[in-house]
Order: C-alpha cells, then structure tokens, then sequence
C-alpha cells in the first residue's frame, strides 16, 4: 500500500482513537495529579433524633466553593498520590527495608500495603490463568474437533457456555454452590473428612477458587480461536505424518502446535489484558477480604459516600502502566515474527 | 431521647385524632412541578415513595431511583443543575457528603410555610438550618433465640463479655455449631461493625476538633480483640456474611444471638422464610456494651429526606409536599412492622423494642472525613479478623490508609 493511501486508509480510526482512548486517558492522567482543596473545617450544632444537641465539626462550603472555582481541578500534588501509602508507598518500603532484617518479614510487610496486596493477587491471577486458559482451551478444541460430526454442534455449544453467562452472575451462582451448605461446599467437607472447611473463609483457598473460576469462564474464548485454527491445519502435512508413523500425540505435538503459535501469542495477548484487569469475580465471590485486584481498587475508591477520583485515577494510570509492561515481549515477538516476514 | 418519648407518647394518644383526619384522602396535592426521588432500598423507603406517588397528579411529574447504590451516586446526581433528583433520601452518614459540597437547601422556609407544628425532633439541625426531616431511627442491637437460651440455662445477655459465655454454653450444650452472627462481611459491613464497638467506650475515633486519627489505643484494642472472640463463634465465613445473608442464617435457625439492624426485626418475623417456632422464639433487646461500657456498643441512626439546591423552588416544593406526605403517621401506623417510625402518632410494633432499648447509644458521627475513616476500616481489618496480624498493627494500617486518603481528599494537610 502506498503511504498516502495508507494514511488516507488509518485517519478516521486513528481520529477516533485519539478522541476516544487516547484524550481520556490523558484527562485521567492530568486528575490523578492533583487532589482536592484543603477542607476548611469549622465547629457548629447539630441537633438530631434521639440524639440531641451536640457541637460537630463541618466543612465551610462557602469557602469551599470559593477555593473551587478559583482552581476547579484542585490542589497540585505532582506524583504525591502516586507515592503515597495508598499506592506505591515509597516512604513506608523504604522504612520497612531499614526495619526488617530477612526478605520474608520484609515481604509480609510490604504485603499489608493495599497496592502490593492487590499487585500479588493481580499477577498471581494473571501468570496462572493465561497459561491454563490457553492449555484447556487447547485440549477440548483437539477433543471436539475429534468428535463424530453429528455431536460436534452440541459439543460446541456446551463449550461455550461459560463465556456466554455473564460474569457476575457466573461467578455468584459458583458463589452460592461452594457455601459450606451448599452443593459443591458440603462435598468437600465429606470428601475431606474436615466439617469446617471453608472455601470463603481461606485466603489460599479463596486465591484457589477465584482462578478455577476465571480459568472455567475464559477457557471458551481459546477454544473458538483453537478450533477454528484446527480446521485450517493443512490435512497432507497431517498425512504424510501420519505416513511417516506419527501417532496422535505426535502429530499435535510436531504439526498442529507449530502450526497454531501464532494463535497462542494471540490468546495470550487478549488474556494478560483481560485477567490483569481482574474484576468482577472478586466481587461475584464476595472475596475482597482475601484477594483484591487493581481494578477492585480502583472500583473501592470511587464507591460510598467519598469518591476518591485522584486516587483512582492514580490506580488506573499503574493499572495501564502495568499492561504496558506485560505485554511488552508479546508485543517485541510480533513486531521480530512480522519484521522477519517481511524480508 | 426525651423529646423522642415524648413526641411518641402524645402520639398514640393523639392517634384517634390522627386515622379520622386521614381516612378522608391524602391531605395533600401537587399539581405541578416534579418530584424525583434518589434513596436506599428497603421497604420502609419504598412505601414512602409510593405514598409521595399518590400526591402526585394533573402537570406534576414523578420519578424515584430506590437503589443500595445510592451513596455511590448521589453527589454526582445532585452536583448538576437542574439536579438529578429534586429529594435523595438519606441517613447520619450519607447527607455529610451532601452538605460538604452545598447541594442540599435549608428547608426552614418549606418547613415554616407546609408543616409549622412539625415536631422538633424529627427535623436534622445543622448550624442553625433544617437539613433534612428525619423519619425512622434504626440501631444494631441483639437479636436473640428464647428457645435456645432458656435450653442452655443463660440469660438474655447484656454485655459482649454475656454473649460469649452464652455462646459457649450453647455450643458446649451442643446445641448449635455456630451460635453467633453478626454483619462481618469486609467492607463498609465490617467498618460498621467496629464503629458500634469502639463507640461503645464512648471515646471519639478523631482528635479533637481535626480530621486526625485517634483509633490506635486501648479502646480499639479491646473493640477488635473483641470482635476476634466473638468470631470464634461464627460460621468461618463471616468476614462474607452482609445483613442479607445474617438474616437468612437467621431465619433458617442456625444462630441464637446476633447484633443486627433494627430495619431487619420486622423482616425476619414475619411469616415467610422461617418456621413459626423461630418466629415465636425470637426476642429482641438493646445492644449490649462492651465491657462495663459506659455506652452501648451500637450507633444510632436516623434515615430522612433532603432536598437538592440545584432546583426550582417550585419542584422543591412539590418535592416537600410530597414526601411529607410519605412520612405521616398514616404511613406509618399502616406499615408498622417495616421501621421504627419517628412520626408522632406512632404505634410501634413488637420489632421496633430492640431500637427503644437501644435509643440511648451514640449517633452515629456525623463528621465530614467519617465515610473516608469507615473505608479504612472496611478494608484493612480483615487480616487481622483472619487472625494474620495483631490488633495495633491492624489499627495502625487503619490510621494510615486512613490519613492518605484524608490527605487527598483535603481534610489533613
């Protein structure tokens, strides 16, 4: 293609990429630089039912409209949300690296910081899942492509079933089974032999489940991308292999798994964004007292009564930072396979 | 609480007065503007919006979002101008974000011109202004199972230190496995649930007169070594359990003591989801307190309306006129069971005695940095509840998510 057809060819989608991801990340940018005016407090009475009369401390509106509509966007603070407790907590690492004299009182330390909790769940999550997603998809793509044509449909529609219920209602009714008094919950008891196992109330159980979970409902995704792969897998390759004495495993392992590489550098692109970006299993599995994601801060930060944009925003800007810097050797490898191509 | 007794005494008597006065309509008429509601959902806030509803007719035009999620949207459904909603209903908690921005109005004008003999002690006065008009208390307080205590030779308990000797007795007895419940689940549930305990050494959670945190010290200490006890006793999954999920527990009759919302009493004695045996056997009582006290371990609340500052006067008051409407006597003699009603006239039912017993606790605070300090204590307490980390340790991570997001938000410097 010619560069100006090209350019031609990309300005309405690189128009609208601009107007609708990259402006708005900049704007998220620009809020998580700044926080909001200092609350100038003042004491008045309050008098409310059954409680009576009492001094309480509120905030002067007046002064604090004035302060917002000479600086709407709030007070500078520079990097200082990106850095504070809340988030990379810099101040408290270094003062936990002075206090602690071996790596896992150090480590326990640091886990308590809400960021590094989350980042360990997040990426935990993320290095676990992606690899069994792309192996289970894998396995019933090979065993439905090997199913007699007449059941094929079925089969098919079967594997697709975790991907087309929605994901909160999914992951509660997994939720309401694995209740200690519920289906899948009292099985473990017996089979354990332990009456006071609980899956919701261990944190490693927890960890355990939630990637059980997100593994079940993504597994389809590979698995149409797998399949439909499979039914392009050049059939004389397969039999001069098969000529040649290959057996079956040998035939995936040496044709059909070269073959499909491509796909799984794309399946494992998708799911590193996707599983990074963790979210509503933690809050279908009410699991936020044991695992907690980026996304689920984020989502904690703009909830109840204070909504905490600065901070989320400063959450979403690591968020994405984070997604760079996965995908980055995915991203390395395509541009080398694309570039060698090439030439 | 006088003034409370009071106003509820003259009411039943003056309620003869009350059913004949209102047997011959809805006293009330909006024609014109609009009425659109934003509030919590549970029943006693869904009849009001039905009962304002029925003032509504000719131009006038209704709406009502009743959602959980209210909090989560009400400043920015009122920031706008013409505002979302003209009303957002709320509680102690949810009005201080509201007041904190400008976007109620005072509604002494509205007060003074449709409702002057309105009783004092239903209207919230802030700095000298009515904020809002409050129209049920609810407080967490016991809830307990007659049958079982009785079985296991126990009193009806008064102190936290009574529900865990009564919980032992129970379980010892064989009873049942899990004898207590509670509204453990992490989050604003769990926040709560330590606010009532730590309220109940009557010491403030903040330095005097500034936003900084003063929680890390003797008082928090006992409220979450307690709080750890009475776990114990508890389905493993409590840090799980919301109000909705305890009371279900409840009413499948495998607790005997919990310290739940008052709005939950009517509920879980009503004739579904239990067996009359349950139904019969559950009593309610005050809070208990930790320790000696001197308070009861439990916050009061109040639910009322507000009305939006970015609307007309006109929809502000078609708004008033209605939900007055929604919040009168009639509504909640006919609806009893549903709320413990501040309404002067009045009959509470057999499930508003635990928030009477209770009504001598503390407000819960009404401080503006309050939500930000709940937060905090919804999301770093679970270690420690998952008994992987001390008490101090756990209240000091408290303090210090707490004073970042103070720091952000513009109330610590």
């Amino acid at each position: 293609m010619k560069h100006k057809t090209f350019l031609w060819f990309m300005l309405p989608s690189g128009f609208a990429m601009l107007l609708f991801i990259a402006l708005p990340i900049m704007s998220v940018l620009v809020q998580s630089l700044y926080i909001e005016h200092e609350k100038v407090l003042i004491e008045v009475e309050n008098c409310v039912p059954l409680g009576g009369c009492t001094k309480e401390t509120v905030v002067d509106t007046e002064a604090a409209a004035r302060l917002k509509a000479e600086q709407p966007l709030g007070q500078f603070n520079g990097f200082g949300t990106y850095t504070n407790r809340n988030h990379l907590a810099t101040a408290e690492i270094a003062g936990f690296w002075r206090s602690t004299n071996s790596w896992a009182e150090f480590g326990k330390q640091v886990y308590g910081l809400p960021f590094y909790k989350a980042l360990a769940f997040t990426l935990t999550y993320t290095f676990l899942v992606t690899p069994m997603v792309i192996i289970l998809g894998f396995c019933i793509a090979l065993a439905v492509n090997a199913l007699p044509r007449m059941f094929k449909g079925l089969a098919i529609f079967f594997s697709l079933l975790p991907m087309m219920v929605t994901p909160l209602v999914g992951s509660l009714i997994l939720y309401w089974m694995i209740d200690s008094r519920g289906v899948l919950g009292q099985t473990l008891q017996v089979i354990m032999a332990d009456p006071d196992l609980s899956l919701r109330a261990s944190p490693v159980l927890t960890w355990i489940m939630l990637m059980v979970y997100g593994t079940w409902s993504s597994a389809p995704f590979a698995f149409v991308v797998f399949y439909a792969g499979l039914q392009t897998v050049p059939e004389d390759t397969l039999e001069s292999a098969m000529i040649d004495g290959a057996s079956r495993w040998e035939r995936v392992r040496y044709v059909v798994i070269p073959y499909l590489m491509p796909l799984v550098t794309f399946i494992a692109l998708i799911q590193l964004m996707d599983n990074f970006r963790v979210f509503e299993p933690i809050v279908g599995f009410s699991a936020e007292a044991s695992a907690t994601s980026l996304s689920w801060i984020i989502y904690n930060d703009l909830r109840g009564e204070f909504q905490l944009f600065g901070s989320a925003a400063a959450t979403s800007m690591l968020t994405i930072l984070g997604v760079a810097v996965l995908l980055t050797p995915v991203l390395i490898r395509t541009w080398r396979d694309f570039k060698g191509a090439k030439s | 609480m006088k003034d409370f007794t009071t106003a509820l005494l003259s009411g039943v008597a003056a309620l003869a007065f009350a059913s004949s006065a209102m047997a011959d309509g809805h006293g009330c008429s909006v024609t014109s503007g609009s009425v659109r509601i934003l509030g919590n959902e549970f029943p006693a806030i869904q009849t009001i919006a039905a009962k304002a509803q029925e003032c509504v007719s000719g131009d006038a035009t209704f709406a009502s979002n009743l959602t959980k999620d209210h909090r989560d949207i009400q400043v920015a459904a009122l920031t706008p101008n013409p505002a979302e909603y003209t009303s957002a209903i709320v509680a102690n908690g949810s009005i201080v974000p509201l007041m904190n921005d400008g976007l109620i109005r005072p509604l002494d004008d509205l007060v003074a011109k449709h409702a002057p003999d309105f009783p004092k002690s239903q209207l919230i006065t802030i700095n000298g202004q009515i904020m809002a008009v409050a129209f049920m208390a609810n407080a967490q307080h016991l809830f307990y199972r007659e049958d079982i205590l009785a079985e296991a030779g126990v009193e009806v308990p008064t102190s936290y230190e009574d529900v865990l000797a009564a919980a032992k007795a129970i379980k010892d007895k064989g009873l049942l496995e899990y004898p207590l419940s509670g509204t453990y689940k992490a989050g604003w549930n769990l926040g709560e649930e330590f606010v009532n305990m730590y309220m109940g050494t009557g010491a403030s959670m903040f330095e005097e007169g500034t936003a900084s945190p003063a929680i890390n010290n003797e008082n928090g200490i006992a409220a979450l070594n307690m709080m750890k006890a009475l776990s114990e006793y508890m389905n493993p999954d409590f840090l799980t359990y919301d109000s909705n999920a305890a009371a279900a527990e409840w009413e499948a009759g495998n607790v005997a003591i919990m310290n739940m919302w008052g709005s939950r009493a009517g509920p879980v004695t009503d004739d579904e989801g239990s067996t009359p045996e349950i139904v019969a056997a559950t009593k309610f009582a005050a809070a208990p307190t930790l320790g000696e006290g001197p308070e009861l371990a439990t916050t009061l609340w109040w639910d009322g309306f507000t009305i939006a500052a970015n609307i007309s006067d006109e929809d502000a008051e078609a708004t008033f006129i209605a939900l007055m409407n929604g919040i009168n006597d009639a509504t909640a003699n006919a609806n009893p069971e549903q709320a413990v009603w501040l309404s002067p006239g009045y009959k509470p039912s057999p499930a508003a005695a635990g928030v009477f017993a209770s009504a001598s606790a503390t407000p819960y605070p009404m401080v503006p940095y309050g939500g930000l300090m709940h937060t905090a204590l919804g999301a770093e307490l679970t270690e420690f509840m998952q008994g992987n980390e001390s008490a101090e340790q756990a209240l000091a991570d408290v303090e210090a998510a707490y004073t970042a997001a103070a720091k952000e938000a513009g109330f610590i410097q």
